[in-house]
């Protein structure tokens, strides 16, 4: 069928307002959040319902166009570049909040629902949906599903995958399917919904959730602890899990960061220390306070050269405001900042930032670490410019090494992120070529003319690695 | 499938190829780059809330500039549409992590846009007429004592000349007409000087403010008076350009930005009170940033700005403000305020307020849509905007909104009509609140005793 002719067809679907094909649409849908990565979409798409989403892939399945899912697109993995051109589905008008069932604890939404928005829905009616990631006022719950996003909250309450219940989704040939449901228990065939979350849109597309809730939490407490050395920070990480104490939030900052912080900032952090760690528990009032009190002694026990807690809200709020200002220290201070996941066990945590800031050195490119040191996911994170070739030369080769410590220390490439087009090329090492080819197979066997958000998650060709720039070639 | 690449350059007309050089000229590298595409600034925009359409986002408009700077597209009817469709109320500036100046990047596509091809029919009688005629010849006007009536038979006899290109708008002009202040004949500026003035402030009258609410520079004079100010109000000020530079006129802007720098060169602190203006008179070193020497001069002008609502709260302890009933009030933030000058003091002024209930309006720091110029222009976007906001305006249940810029409260007292609250809420200028409620705090007697 000729091009004019599908275009058409996709337009008595969603409407010819929803479905665009001007050199505007298609350039603001040819980038996500990840720098250097950019190709062009040849339609973008406005889904309303699960019906149109159906009928919009039943005609791609037929002409075996790709088609990517996009909700914010606020990734950091290249996910969301149409790296092969075809459709991209935009799921911002399917933002329904469906239900909040208060009896089984559930809430049921569209995928266009931005995350902030569910927080603020379900807190309403004294609820709790933990997965708190540092870009939830703008990303949606479909992307979170997609790309298993974790948060600070991940240590004691874990990330996206523990709370998705149930799924609606379309198959790469139109089929719909739901998975699980309002269940906590349930056994029946295998996990379905477990492989869709994280599969990054190349297994079908996510229409509907049903997601867990926990009760709000009635108090919390935050404190601030400082260290002159790494070690010492790392351990009193182990000490305080090793009391059998989980807090909610366990965030840590190395100097480099804390320096930016600072200067950016100027709350008074003391920059001459090595390392930070921000430490939040929640739950009944006497619980927090008794294991801040342990907190507060085991970290004296390893030598803090200083410990803040927050007495009033407003002090909490000062604690907080230096890992909330992180992202905005770090991006101002160059014109490209390239934030990685990189994580490993726990225990690992010094062995990873020394061996970050040994390879940051060796090649001379600018990289601050914090993150979430409770589940080893850090955040190395370069300040670079993406106008200096030769510099990014440099970073690329840097980030390969500290891919490759990663999984030496026995962690992964990718704690939250997701793999997307940025990490594909890494893959293999993790997962050796029995774990591909599985990969591989699960992929055929949901999509086997490859049209679901194709190029991602499997390394395919050097072109694709980094399609900086280019128009896609279908 | 068509091949997906990016239209070939010579298919497109030399008049866009131009309007690409033009932009390529204008528009900042650094802040291009510096957008990371994280997407914070999306949740803040009104475009992208109501459209859902990634282009019209903050980021979006910012990926589409920089597309035309690297040469990656060529900016059409569409670019041009997009970023006429931008309220430039600089909501996104605040949300974004990586200090994007984004109010600057506008301002760059405008000027480049308006140089190329000023703006459409409608617009460009209602600029160009406006603008030029009213704004920069204040003077002559108001010598002539032909302001007022120049203003009303003029300015609306132009809008509803402009009706009658597009049957869209005749709807909107009888709306702006009904909003309009009532003018009253401006009579000359009166100051009373403290006995022990704790300061000395130059008053920008700003040109809007000095024609349609003269009422309240009149007030903002007593008020710093009040606080012990002594007020000065050079005579070769004009307007600030803000509205020369929102639609692109970058040009006059300059000129104007000069005349104001001159104007107050031996004055401290410069009061503004409408925070349109004050976004404007804080950008001047941007503006004249090609001239060395100018350039420093406007540092040290920008630092001298200060808003009303600041210069107050700085001796508050010397004011005292009552309502004789109780009242409910509530507040709408000035996108120019907030997000330009970055000033959140209105709110504590407020609530010093005694025998009154502040209450917060949800998202007052999202734009109403603005009145003037995009009103008329953009009828559709406007009208949805208000439309929401004044759904949690009803929802306060205050018996006055403040706010604190005159395009906003046009477009609040609009908005008031509309939604059949007129009889029970007054809208009102932060300025004029607070004078008809202060109380001298000697003899303890309410108003200023006008
Ligand atoms: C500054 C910043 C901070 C961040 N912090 C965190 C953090 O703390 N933790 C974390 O985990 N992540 C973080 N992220 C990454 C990002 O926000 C998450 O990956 C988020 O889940 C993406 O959501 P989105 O709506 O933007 O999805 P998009 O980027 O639009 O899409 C992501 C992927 O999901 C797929 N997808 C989207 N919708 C659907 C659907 N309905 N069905 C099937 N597939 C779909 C897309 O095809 C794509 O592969 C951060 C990003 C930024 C820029
Ligand atoms: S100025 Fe306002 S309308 Fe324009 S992009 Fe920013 S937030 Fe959106
Ligand atoms: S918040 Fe700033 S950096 Fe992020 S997309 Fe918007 S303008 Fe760009």
């Amino acid at each position: 069928m000729s091009a004019s002719k599908i275009i058409h067809e996709l337009e008595q679907i969603v409407g010819k307002k929803y479905c665009r094909t001007d050199q505007e649409a298609r350039l603001t849908h040819s980038y996500d959040a990840t720098p250097l990565f950019q190709a062009w979409p040849h339609v973008v798409v406005y889904p309303q319902t699960t019906e149109q989403v159906q009928a919009l892939m039943k005609v791609a399945h037929r002409e075996k166009i790709p088609v990517i899912s996009r909700g914010s697109g606020t990734n950091l993995g290249a996910s969301a570049v149409p790296v092969q051109g075809g459709i991209v589905m935009v799921f911002t008008r399917m933002n329904k909040i469906l239900e909040i069932d208060e009896k089984n604890l559930t809430v049921t939404v569209q995928p266009g629902v931005i995350t902030r928005q569910l927080h603020d829905a379900v807190e309403a009616h004294s609820l709790f949906y933990p997965p708190d990631l540092g870009s939830m006022a703008i990303s949606t719950i479909g992307g979170n599903i997609a790309q298993g996003a974790g948060g600070l909250r991940g240590l004691k309450y874990g990330t996206t995958t523990d709370y998705v219940l149930g799924l609606e989704a379309v198959l790469a040939n139109g089929d719909i399917i739901r998975t699980g449901g309002k269940l906590t228990k349930n056994v029946s065939g295998y996990d379905v919904t477990r492989f869709l979350v994280g599969s990054e849109g190349t297994l079908a597309i996510i229409t509907e959730a049903t997601l867990k809730l926990l009760p709000k939490p009635a108090f919390q407490q935050t404190m601030a602890v400082y260290f002159s050395g790494l070690d010492a920070a790392a351990e009193a990480v182990s000490a305080i899990i090793s009391a059998r104490i989980i807090p909610c939030t366990l965030e840590f900052m190395d100097q480099g960061t804390m320096k930016v912080v600072e200067e950016y900032a100027g709350i008074g952090l003391p920059v001459d220390q090595k390392a930070m760690l921000i430490l939040e528990q929640d739950g009944p009032k006497e619980l927090v306070e008794k294991d801040l009190a342990q907190m507060e002694q085991i970290c004296q026990n390893l030598n803090a050269t200083k410990i803040e807690i927050a007495k009033t809200g407003k002090d909490r709020i000062k604690i907080l405001e230096a890992r909330r200002t992180t992202l905005s220290a770090l991006a101002r201070a160059t014109a490209t900042t390239i934030l990685e996941d990189a994580t490993v066990p726990r225990a690992s945590i010094p062995a990873m930032i020394r061996k970050i800031t040994e390879i940051s050195e060796r090649y001379n490119v600018r990289i601050c670490t914090f993150g979430h040191a409770g589940d080893g996911n850090l955040h190395p994170t370069c300040m670079t410019d993406s106008r200096n070739q030769d510099e990014l030369a440099r970073v690329e080769k840097a980030f390969a090494e500290i891919f490759n410590a990663a999984l030496e220390l026995g962690g992964t490439i990718t704690g939250e992120h997701g793999v997307g087009l940025a990490k594909a090329p890494y893959m293999k090492q993790q997962w050796g070529i029995a774990g591909i080819h599985l990969l591989n197979r699960i992929k055929e066997a949901f999509d086997p003319h490859h049209l679901l958000n194709p190029g991602k998650i499997f390394y395919q060709s050097e072109e694709e690695k980094t399609c900086q720039n280019r128009p896609a070639h279908p | 499938m068509p091949k997906s690449t990016c239209p070939p350059l010579n298919q497109v007309s030399e008049r866009n190829l131009s309007l690409a050089e033009a932009l390529q000229n204008t528009l900042d590298e650094d802040q291009l780059t510096q957008c990371m595409r994280c997407g914070f600034c999306l949740p803040a925009c009104p475009t992208y809330r109501e459209t859902g359409f990634e282009d019209a986002s903050p980021r979006g408009r910012i990926a589409l500039m920089k597309a035309v700077y690297d040469g990656e597209i060529n900016p059409g009817k569409d670019f041009i549409n997009q970023i006429n469709l931008c309220l430039g109320c600089r909501g996104c500036e605040p949300a974004c992590p990586a200090g994007v100046s984004y109010g600057r990047l506008l301002e760059q596509s405008r000027s480049a846009i308006y140089q190329h091809k000023p703006a459409n029919r409608i617009g460009k009688s209602f600029q160009q007429i406006l603008l030029r005629q009213f704004f920069l010849h204040q003077n002559r006007l108001k010598k002539a004592g032909s302001l007022l009536g120049f203003y009303q038979r003029s300015v609306l006899k132009i809008l509803v000349d402009c009706t009658r290109l597009n049957h869209i708008l005749p709807k909107q002009i009888r709306d702006l007409e009904s909003i309009l202040p009532v003018v009253e004949p401006v009579s000359d500026l009166q100051t009373v000087p403290p006995a022990k003035p704790v300061g000395r402030v130059g008053l920008f009258r700003g040109c809007i403010m000095d024609v349609l609410f003269a009422r309240t520079n009149q007030h903002t004079i007593q008020l710093l008076n009040a606080a012990g100010y002594e007020v000065i109000i050079p005579d070769d000020q004009t307007c600030c350009g803000a509205l020369h530079a929102h639609t692109g006129d970058r040009n006059q802007s300059v000129r104007l930005a000069k005349q104001n720098i001159e104007a107050f060169a031996g004055i401290d602190v410069v009061c503004s009170n409408a925070g349109g203006c004050g976004a404007m008179l804080v950008e001047y070193a941007e503006l004249l940033k090609d001239e060395p020497e100018w350039h420093q001069k406007a540092l040290s002008f920008e630092k001298k700005i200060r808003d009303i609502s600041e210069l107050l709260y700085d001796q508050i302890e010397r004011l005292s403000f009552r309502t004789p009933v109780h009242q409910r009030v509530t507040y709408q933030d000035s996108c120019h305020l907030i997000n330009g000058m970055k000033v959140t003091t209105p709110r504590r002024l407020l609530k010093k307020v005694e025998n009154t209930t502040f209450v917060e309006l949800t998202e007052a720091n999202r734009c109403c849509g603005s009145a003037g110029i995009y009103n008329i222009l953009q009828p559709e976007m406007a009208n949805r905007l208000l439309k929401e906001k004044m759904g949690h305006v009803k929802n306060t249940r205050a018996d006055v909104l403040i706010t604190s810029n005159p395009g906003c409260l046009l477009q609040m007292k609009l908005g008031v009509n509309r939604a059949g609250l007129a009889g029970s809420m007054e809208v009102m200028h932060l300025v004029d609140f607070l004078a008809e409620n202060i109380q001298n705090k000697q003899s303890g007697m309410i108003g200023t005793g006008q």
